[in-house]
């Protein structure tokens, strides 16, 4: 049944077949030389050449923030490449809008899913070429479409299921499907396999061989360096926003995949204070768990010490600092706070307990960036600048005067809104809120994410004066040399649970990335 | 302003001093601007615009959507919307009514017990809304229509679906002085109410939390605040007003009925959006709310006076409340290139 399908032969009505103008079937069908993207103080990718073979499965590899979303990004027609040339199938290719891609016969599978999810899983399928006739869906000939390309990925579902009623690795698949539905000549599959059990990933590994049987070109992005081995022909390493290398995948071990994915080495400004004394535990978490099926999760933060949370996107770091705080229900564990366990139930409990959290995600989580730069800082605890319920200005404006002086916020009037600021002053004054709140315990995830270098230090140089003062700090990040640089301690993150931790001497960057890649981990069974 | 000098600072393009100005003009003063330039156009074009029985007739017509939008002010600038305050108006007139014809309370009595009986429906209704919106997480306009049609029923039923008529004379009479020779009680009631409003919206705890929570409630909570309090309050607010909006009906047109305040609702709105509160909150004024309101009837009348006929008024109200948001979006970008010059 399954065999019978092809998928090279199945039908699109999207688009008119366009003829390969002039390309040799040996020729590559992607080519880029010299592409490049910048975003507001950010180079994120640089001086990409790089060839796709026909019907060849190219994967993809890079830390966090390598530039391996923006490359599809710019493939898939989401960003516009300031430079460089792209070719494809032997036209020159420059997408500006999705569109341009699906025309062109690029299909990218993305990691967060975009299916409508109110709609049944035949109509996501078909959407873009719904069969009809005068206008009037034709349903049994979708669904019947749709049920061969479930039966294709190997999904047991009825294509009039809502997709809002699938799991997440039904969903995944049901995209992957979506993709195949069209001819593609190129599909993009951007970590397909994050979600899937190991009997649906060899099922998705069927269709890719079978793919490349039929001379769809396949470009993979994994962190599972296992499984890449499986039908990766090839391999391209970005670091950095840079390639650093191509190669056929044969002979490579894991080993030298991993070498070749550490970041820069690391620099002598952030160079670590011994001067800071290490004192109490001030956080523990005993056992966390967030869900039933995840593991537990125990780790402690001491007066004074700097403790690094490293860990790929996705491993579950952002959300079990999420869980501690309040901010995400946790299912079990027990948290202590210089000793005395405490029901964190709402972030309301933790910042009461002295915890904090500074998120992610600044612009939509840490900031009312439509209020000014006061506001944002004493919204934390106005109490402590009113009487009655009545705001008390001018000890507000001179609380928040003095923080902005002691933080180094470069603004004319703490009445701006801090829309305007940069990153750097952005992130500053959500420090300076929880420093208003008297926070001791300061749970930071990715602080310096897209703040520019010079401001980087200074974020560094805060927290290493807020150590010194006594609170205990945790950083989450993706950035390994920055973990290294200020770090006591770091505990690496990976599939949820913490797959192993470091102290200062000890800190390899090879070892953290390969511990975060699972490279030392047995392939847990499904 | 003297706390803005003493911060340390490396001034980022503030623009000039009459940027600063422009600054002003555009985000403080211009829909009082726009209000004094209708009021100058119809002052000079339309006859009998400029008198001082107009004027009266004008502050007269406007006290009670003035109360029922300053309500709805907080509720808009948390990121809601009340639909329900003129049906929870009628509700309210009834109650009041009925208090106020009892022949077994004496006057003296009545009247400060219709007021409670009033305004503690009032805050009922609204603080049912905010808790079903918080508790099940709502969207208020559902919320709000469902309430709007129970306070509908529930007046009827109350007043047995009559007028109730017969106030007592005192308060008909306090409802008819006019103070000063121009302004009538029961606008200086809806300049207390909006004063009021903008006393809290101003300096308390509570208003700075009304914006915060419009601006970005998800940065509340995680700021280690619970936001559910603050918006039940909002509404309860707008109900509060939407009570004391149905006494200012009372003293203005001395009836209580079921059928009152029809469409009231969408007349306060206008006024706040008008205002230049944004409908999807955090951003806006209270004074804004009641210059809105100004222009909304200023506009209403200089028409009649006009001659243009109650047909057509409409059409141009309707495209007045859609250009104001149109320039206030403008506005936005417009203030915005400036501060960030």
């Amino acid at each position: 049944m399954e065999a019978s399908i092809d998928p090279g032969r199945i039908e699109s009505r999207q688009r008119a077949p366009l003829e390969p103008a002039s390309a040799a079937p040996n020729d590559p069908i992607l080519r880029l030389t010299g592409v490049g993207k910048r975003f507001p103080g950010v180079r994120a990718l640089h001086g990409i050449s790089l060839e796709i073979e026909r019907g060849e499965a190219h994967v993809l590899l890079g830390e966090n923030g390598a530039g391996k979303s923006t490359l599809i990004n710019l493939l898939a027609g989401i960003y516009i490449a300031d430079e460089g040339e792209i070719t494809f199938d032997g036209r020159p290719y420059r997408p500006r809008a999705p569109t341009d891609a699906y025309r062109a016969g690029i299909r990218v599978v993305h990691q967060e899913l975009n299916l409508l999810s109110h709609l049944t899983v035949a109509e996501n399928l078909l959407f873009e070429s719904l069969p009809q006739r005068h206008g009037i869906v034709n349903y049994p000939e979708m669904n019947r479409r749709a049920s061969g390309l479930l039966a294709q990925v190997g999904l047991d579902i009825s294509p009039t299921t809502p997709v809002e009623r699938l799991g997440v690795a039904q969903t995944q698949l049901v995209e992957i499907a979506k993709a195949l539905c069209y001819d593609s000549k190129l599909l993009i599959l951007d970590e397909p396999t994050a979600t899937l059990t190991s009997k649906e990933i060899e099922r998705l590994f069927g269709i890719l061989k079978r793919l490349k049987a039929n001379q769809v070109t396949v470009i993979y992005i994994s962190h599972r360096l296992h499984e890449i081995y499986e039908v990766g022909d090839r391999v391209t390493v970005l670091r950095d926003g840079q390639l650093v290398t191509t190669r056929p995948l044969k002979g490579l071990a894991i080993a030298d995949i991993v070498r070749m994915m550490v970041g820069r080495s690391i620099k002598a400004e952030h160079v670590f204070r011994e001067d800071v004394q290490v004192g109490a535990e001030i956080l523990r978490v005993e056992g966390l768990r967030r869900s039933a099926s995840l593991p537990p999760v125990s780790f402690s933060v001491h007066r004074g010490e700097i403790v690094g949370v490293a860990g790929l996107v996705g491993s579950g770091r952002t959300e079990t600092m999420r869980a501690v705080f309040g901010a995400d229900p946790s299912f079990a564990g027990r948290v202590l706070v210089d000793g005395t366990e405490v029901v964190i139930r709402s972030p309301q409990d933790a910042v009461e307990h002295g915890l904090c959290l500074l998120t992610e995600d600044r612009k939509n989580q840490g900031l009312m960036l439509g209020l000014s730069c006061v506001e944002n800082i004493t919204i934390t605890d106005l109490a402590k600048v009113s009487h009655l319920g009545l705001l008390h200005r001018s000890a507000e404006n001179s609380a928040a005067s003095a923080l902005v002086r002691e933080l180094r916020i470069k603004t004319p009037s703490i009445f701006q809104t801090v829309r305007n600021f940069s990153g750097g002053n952005q992130q500053k004054v959500v420090v300076a809120k929880w420093l208003f709140r008297g926070a001791m315990v300061l749970i930071c995830d990715e602080p310096t994410r897209g703040i520019d270098v010079g401001a980087k230090e200074e974020i560094y140089e805060l927290l290493w004066n807020l150590a010194a003062a006594g609170r205990g700090i945790v950083v989450v990040s993706s950035d390994l040399p920055e973990l290294i640089g200020i770090c006591h301690r770091i505990v690496v993150f990976a599939r949820g649970r913490i797959v192993g931790e470091m102290k200062r001497p000890e800190f390899d960057q090879h070892r953290i990335l390969s511990l975060a890649y699972e490279e030392f981990e047995v392939e847990p069974s499904h | 302003m003297s706390q803005a000098t003493d911060t340390v600072s490396e001034p980022r393009g503030q623009g000039g001093r009459w940027s600063r100005a422009l600054q002003f003009l555009m985000r403080d003063a211009g829909v009082a601007l726009a209000l004094v330039l209708i009021v100058i156009f119809f002052s000079l074009t339309a006859p009998y615009f400029a008198t001082t029985e107009n004027f009266l007739k004008i502050f007269v017509q406007i006290a009670i959507n003035t109360v029922l939008a300053s309500g709805m002010t907080f509720v808009i600038l948390t990121g809601g919307i009340d639909l329900s305050v003129g049906s929870v108006l009628a509700l309210c007139t009834v109650v009041g009514a009925l208090i106020m014809t009892n022949p077994d309370i004496p006057v003296v009595l009545s009247v400060p017990l219709a007021l409670l009986g009033c305004m503690g429906t009032g805050a009922a209704c609204g603080w049912i809304n905010g808790f079903i919106c918080e508790q099940w997480k709502i969207p208020s306009f559902i919320v709000t229509l469902g309430m709007l049609n129970m306070a509908s029923g529930a007046a009827r039923v109350v007043s047995n679906n009559s007028t109730i008529t017969g106030l007592p004379q005192p308060f008909v009479d306090f409802g008819n002085t006019i103070i000063a020779g121009v302004f009538p009680t029961i606008f200086l009631i809806a300049v207390a109410v909006i004063a009021i409003g903008w006393f809290i919206l101003r300096f308390t705890v509570f208003g700075r939390f009304i914006f915060a929570i419009g601006t970005n409630e998800e940065a509340v909570r995680l700021s280690g605040h619970s936001p559910r309090k603050y918006k039940i309050a909002a509404f309860t607010i707008s109900g509060l007003t939407a009570g004391t909006a149905a006494m200012v009906y009372l003293l203005r047109l001395n009836v209580g009925s079921p059928i009152a305040g029809a469409g009231y609702e969408l007349n306060a709105i206008a006024a706040v959006i008008i205002g230049g509160t944004s409908l999807s909150g955090g951003k806006g004024s209270i004074i804004g709310t009641l210059v809105g309101a100004c222009i909304l009837q200023v506009l209403s009348t200089g028409l009649q006076l006009f001659g243009i006929g109650d047909n057509f008024k409409p059409i141009v109200i309707g495209a007045v409340i859609v250009l104001a948001v149109i320039l206030d979006s403008y506005r936005d970008r417009f203030l915005r290139t400036l501060e960030t010059r």
